[in-house]
């Protein structure tokens, strides 16, 4: 398929590396922070941490939404499996998330508990329309892109007339997090990868602040060609000092972002406080439930509060996710952490960065 | 998690399309896409939604713009 086949070609690929040789003259060189998680395992996959110059240098950010959902968030899901006769249905990734007892779903399930992967929320609402007798609970995680799709789900459920589902809204948003790290001291970006897919929905305005701050902002796809030319446009843009929030995936990005989808979002979904993983709470930056959507929480249905939990002891997921280390620095990576035994959701998710960091280095 | 896989729709109906993801089939809904679609169009897929129609004219332009970059390389 062309529209990614010519996206992979390596000599395009040599020549820009070359390129950005040439042009990354700074001698305060240049840090890039890969905001989104896919993006993380695509720079692994493709090589590109090790053909860029020793002063360009990549940090992976917040942007796996399994890895910044908090421990306590975790927890209230063992909580609803473990005290109710409900099957869990919940996306792949969550798995193998242990919560605090340091147990996870794929224990629980081989204990009896009926819990059940699924591609799409849809197949979650389906489920529960064709078995009316049990109660479903589908975990709804995920950013901007992730976000409609579960609110669909609800109006589906609702439209339906269905009683036996809700979903764990755990759903965030970017915004709030960006700005976050745009105020953070400990960390010294020249300009951020921006997420393809979170775009395509929000479009390029939610940029906007990081172009103000003195940041370069990239729209960028996932092949080698999107992201190489983008780190390239960053760094001409660091080099004239002419911040812009510049769309380079616009093949499947406009810039005013999938106007539909969000009002899919609007209507199910407002504002919240949300805690993330590492950063604490942040507000107005999670999605929750609106008033005449409420009988779909499971929190409410199920009377359950997430529990305020501190973080594993030893594990420097939080700092992973904030870009002040590299997953290498955790005194966990690989010895006690590792993909078999994971003690943190970084190295739980496919698209956590210190996932990424053991399998490919 | 926020992972989009390209697909060409081969068959379609109102609500929803059954798109070639790399030699699968799959019936994603179209509820999502603010723009009409037709067999032979490229969607982007995410948790069974087309969330974006691709635009092979504007991944031309994003091409031609690299490819005039890349020709700036003095040897």
């Amino acid at each position: 398929m062309k529209l990614i086949t010519d996206f992979r070609n390596s000599e395009i690929s040599r020549r820009l590396i070359k390129k950005i040789e040439e042009e990354s003259s700074s001698e305060s060189g240049y840090t890039i922070m890969e905001v989104c998680g896919t993006h993380t395992v695509s720079i692994f996959k493709y090589g590109i941490r090790s053909v860029l110059p020793e002063n360009v240098s990549l940090i992976s950010g917040p942007g796996c939404p399994v890895c910044v959902t908090s421990q306590g968030e975790i927890d209230a899901i063992f909580q609803i499996v473990k005290n109710n006769n409900v099957s869990l249905l919940t996306f792949g990734d969550l798995m193998k998330v242990p919560g605090s007892s340091g147990e996870n779903l794929i224990n629980l399930r081989s204990e009896g508990k009926d819990i059940r992967v699924m591609l799409s929320p849809l197949d979650a609402v389906k489920t529960a329309a064709r078995e009316p007798d049990r109660e479903f609970v589908f975990v709804g995680i995920g950013f901007e892109t992730t976000a409609p799709a579960i609110a669909s789900a609800v109006l589906e459920a609702k439209n339906m007339g269905l009683n036996n589902f809700s979903i764990l809204p755990y759903c965030k948003t970017m915004p709030e997090v960006l700005g976050y790290l745009l105020d953070d001291p400990k960390l010294d970006i020249n300009g951020f990868l921006c997420p393809g897919h979170v775009s395509v929905v929000t479009g390029k305005n939610i940029y906007q602040p990081l172009a103000q701050k003195g940041k370069a902002a990239v729209i960028t796809g996932f092949e080698p060609l999107d992201i190489l030319s983008s780190i390239l446009q960053i760094i001409r843009q660091v080099n004239s000092g002419d911040y812009c929030v510049y769309n380079n995936y616009s093949r499947v990005v406009s810039d005013n972002g999938n106007r539909k989808a969000v009002q899919i979002m609007d209507t199910v979904f407002e504002p919240c406080s949300a805690v993330w993983r590492g950063l604490g709470e942040l507000e107005d930056s999670g999605l929750g439930l609106k008033e005449e959507f409420s009988l779909f929480n499971s929190l409410e249905k199920f009377n359950v509060r997430v529990p305020q939990v501190s973080e594993k002891k030893g594990c420097r997921c939080g700092d992973v996710l904030k870009g002040h280390i590299k997953p290498n620095l955790c005194p966990l990576f690989s010895l006690q952490c590792n993909p078999e035994n994971p003690v943190g959701p970084c190295m739980v998710s496919s698209e956590g960065a210190c996932s990424a960091y053991y399998k490919f280095n | 998690m926020c992972l989009g896989l390209p697909g060409e729709i081969i068959e379609k109906d109102e609500f929803s399309a059954v798109v070639d993801i790399g030699g699968t089939k799959r019936e994603v809904s179209l509820m999502m896409l603010p723009e009409e679609v037709r067999i032979g169009d490229y969607v982007m897929v995410h948790v069974g939604f087309a969330i974006s129609k691709m635009d092979p004219e504007e991944a031309r332009k994003t091409l031609e713009t690299i490819m005039e970059i890349a020709d700036e390389i003095d040897y």
